[in-house]
């Protein structure tokens, strides 16, 4: 490998290494903040929670494989971790798993290497794509987030701190995105933007901001006029230091049990678009396509059900595993919202 | 409350323009015409000549001005128009697909509902045990799992392995209700997990309250209590929560109609949605947004006439 390449290929690497790099530092310094520390000493007394945040890290370990990619020359594409490790040779088409020939074939050939998960009706490796699939679910679940949960934070800490006209209007801007069912401004918003996935993170990140304002915007209200507000405005805080300063960590339990809500929801939705036919588009790995396309193989002969059950069974354990981590951290952080 | 309810009617107005300003920039200002032109037509390669008679003969070349004015009208009227894509009236097709919808829409609804009710009950009832433990625990692991693959799955489970029909499609009239077992069996599956957990923190918020420690104290039984005391209270939000879902329950079963066959506006809308027809989107987008908007009047209304503690200012 020249050296030219070697910077080529660490330059590609920096986005994710750094992405994640941030997500640990980020984990590994709150652990420190005395208002965290106990947050996390009530999650790791849950054993359900520490389940939730195994799994979960090992999706997020997947993903992380699946963003580390390198060519070894210039005209060679560039392949993942993921692709170097799982990638197997096309059949000529379905094969169960751990089966030794095709199925569905008059005459049944024999495979050219082991599917764990199978094969499906082009002879694609089924565990290859499911772990394919990790990347995409993180990809829409993070950037609508990325989009929703800075236009959400930031109209709302305004709207409920300086209230006025401010207030009045986004109250009326969420209103009236609130008013349009989400499923139809997703559809709608991916339909105008064309599908991709880029397009439809942003549908998703400009519908999902409202319940998020509504809230943050709710608890600004409350925060507003307590005390330690009260105190930092006399000493001469600024109107900005006051917010992100004071406020806001105050805020982040909410913002962090809706999103980790947000992001297991985003992935269900995902599955509806790509059977509406908005979804990401062939050319990315998604569950959501799998199980689509995989509509009609259980009525085949003999049944192929491997597609389907496996990419749903992923795409469970990862919204499982959130929805279990916000139960837990909704107990974790705010004991006053506990429903035991 | 007469003037509550004036005032509250008066409030969705601006909302509505609102919503229609929104989906004219949507639909008329982010595109050209030629876009929309070339994607309506995406399979057959248009050329210039086709796309220009595309736009010219749905009116996407007029002024924006005009456009603009068709448009508010539209939603003044509900006169939507042609179909770009079939030339249909969209409104005859709104009205053909509203029954068969409303049909499905209330047949799921009732029965999530009162499935979701029931075992709130149970666990709240039995809180702490185990029994409340796996209701909670199976409520999660079912709202985890896509409604595409419950639909899949009971299609081939009663198709296939129990040979069981009809597997698809719609009747009018009573005849028609075996029709609608499969796709509410689905609607409750995939549906109530979110009404189970929500009703039983309901039922519990009460349960702490002062007047359940009153009722207990003078020795009233713990099943009266729930039965007689905290449901009646837990009725608030819950009815409450409840019609704000009935809208997006109308267009919401979109995935149950189309795979079941059901010829309503959410198999209208996803037809439409499969041949980019943006006129037929754009008027269900506005109808959608006209039910929510209406039913969350309706839970307004109904929050302030069941709560004597909210004030009618």
């Amino acid at each position: 490998m020249t050296a030219g390449l070697l910077l080529h290929n660490a330059w590609a690497n920096a986005p994710p290494v750094s992405i994640a790099g941030v997500l640990v530092w980020i984990v590994m310094r709150s652990r420190r903040e005395p208002l965290w520390a106990e947050a996390y000493r009530r999650l790791g007394r849950s054993k359900r929670a520490l389940g939730a945040i195994f799994v979960l890290s090992l999706c997020g370990g997947i993903v992380f494989l699946d963003s580390l990619s390198w060519q070894g020359s210039r005209v060679e594409e560039p392949k993942t971790v993921v692709d170097r490790l799982f990638d197997r040779p096309f059949e000529r088409t379905y094969s169960e798993p751990m089966g030794s020939a095709t199925v569905g074939e008059v005459t049944p050939h024999r495979l050219l290497g082991k599917h764990v998960f199978g094969t499906d009706s082009v002879g694609k490796d089924v565990f290859y794509k499911v772990l394919k699939g990790f990347r995409t679910a993180f990809a829409i679940g993070g950037l609508a987030c990325l989009v929703a949960v800075p236009i959400a934070v930031t109209l709302g800490l305004s709207a409920g701190y300086f209230g006025g006209v401010i207030d009045d209007v986004v109250q009326y801007t969420y209103t009236v995105f609130g008013s349009i069912p989400d499923i139809l401004l997703i559809v709608a918003l991916v339909l105008m933007l064309g599908q991709g996935l880029s397009s439809i993170c942003l549908a998703m990140g400009l519908t999902s901001w409202v319940g998020l304002c509504r809230l943050v915007r709710g608890e600004t209200l409350k925060h507003r006029d307590r005390e330690y507000v009260r105190s930092a405005r006399a000493l001469g805080a600024s109107h900005g230091r006051i917010l992100v300063v004071h406020i806001l960590p105050n805020l982040l339990p909410v913002i962090i049990i809706s999103v980790t809500l947000l992001f297991s929801g985003l992935a269900l939705y995902e599955t509806i678009l790509a059977y509406l036919g908005v979804g990401v588009g062939s050319n990315f790995g998604s569950w959501g396509n799998m199980i689509d396309s995989a509509r009609d193989e259980l009525t085949r002969d003999p049944s192929v059900w491997w597609n389907l059950a496996f990419s749903s069974g992923a795409l469970l354990v990862m919204v499982l595993s959130l929805n279990v981590l916000a139960d837990a951290l909704r107990d974790a952080i705010d004991p006053r919202l506990r429903t035991e | 409350m007469i003037r509550y309810l004036a005032r509250r009617v008066l409030y969705t107005i601006p909302t509505l323009i609102g919503v229609s300003l929104l989906t004219f920039l949507l639909f008329f200002m982010i595109f050209s015409p030629e876009t929309l032109a070339r994607r309506n037509l995406s399979a057959k390669n248009p050329t210039p000549a086709q796309i220009d008679r595309w736009v010219h003969e749905h009116g996407y070349d007029r002024p924006k001005a005009v456009l603009f004015k068709q448009h508010m009208q539209s939603m003044l009227t509900f006169d939507f128009g042609e179909s770009d894509k079939t030339k249909d009236r969209i409104m005859d097709r709104i009205k053909a697909g509203a029954f068969p919808s409303l049909e499905l829409g209330a047949l799921t609804f009732g029965f999530t509902l009162l499935v979701g009710l029931a075992l709130a009950i149970v666990a709240a009832y039995l809180r702490g045990s185990y029994v409340d433990a796996a209701t909670m625990g199976i409520a999660v692991i079912l709202m985890s799992i896509p409604i595409v693959v419950y639909v899949i799955g009971v299609q081939y489970f009663f198709g296939k392995m129990l040979r069981y029909g009809p597997l698809a499609g719609y009747a009018p009239g009573p005849d028609g209700l075996r029709f609608m077992i499969l796709p509410v069996l689905v609607a409750i599956v995939s549906g109530s997990g979110y009404y189970v957990r929500l009703y039983r923190t309901f039922l519990l918020d009460e349960t702490s309250q002062d007047y359940v420690r009153t009722a207990r104290a003078k020795g009233v039984s713990e099943r009266a209590v729930l039965f007689k005391h905290v449901l009646k209270n837990a009725m608030i939000p819950v009815v409450t929560t409840t019609v704000a879902a009935i809208p997006s329950l109308v267009l919401g079963n979109l995935v149950l109609e189309s795979f079941f066959g059901i010829p309503g506006l959410g198999n209208y809308l996803v037809g439409a949605i499969g041949t980019q027809d943006f006129a037929v989107v754009r008027a269900m987008v506005y109808l959608g947004t006209l039910l929510y908007v209406a039913g969350l009047l309706v839970t307004d209304i109904l929050y302030a006439v069941l709560d004597p503690r909210v004030r009618l200012t």
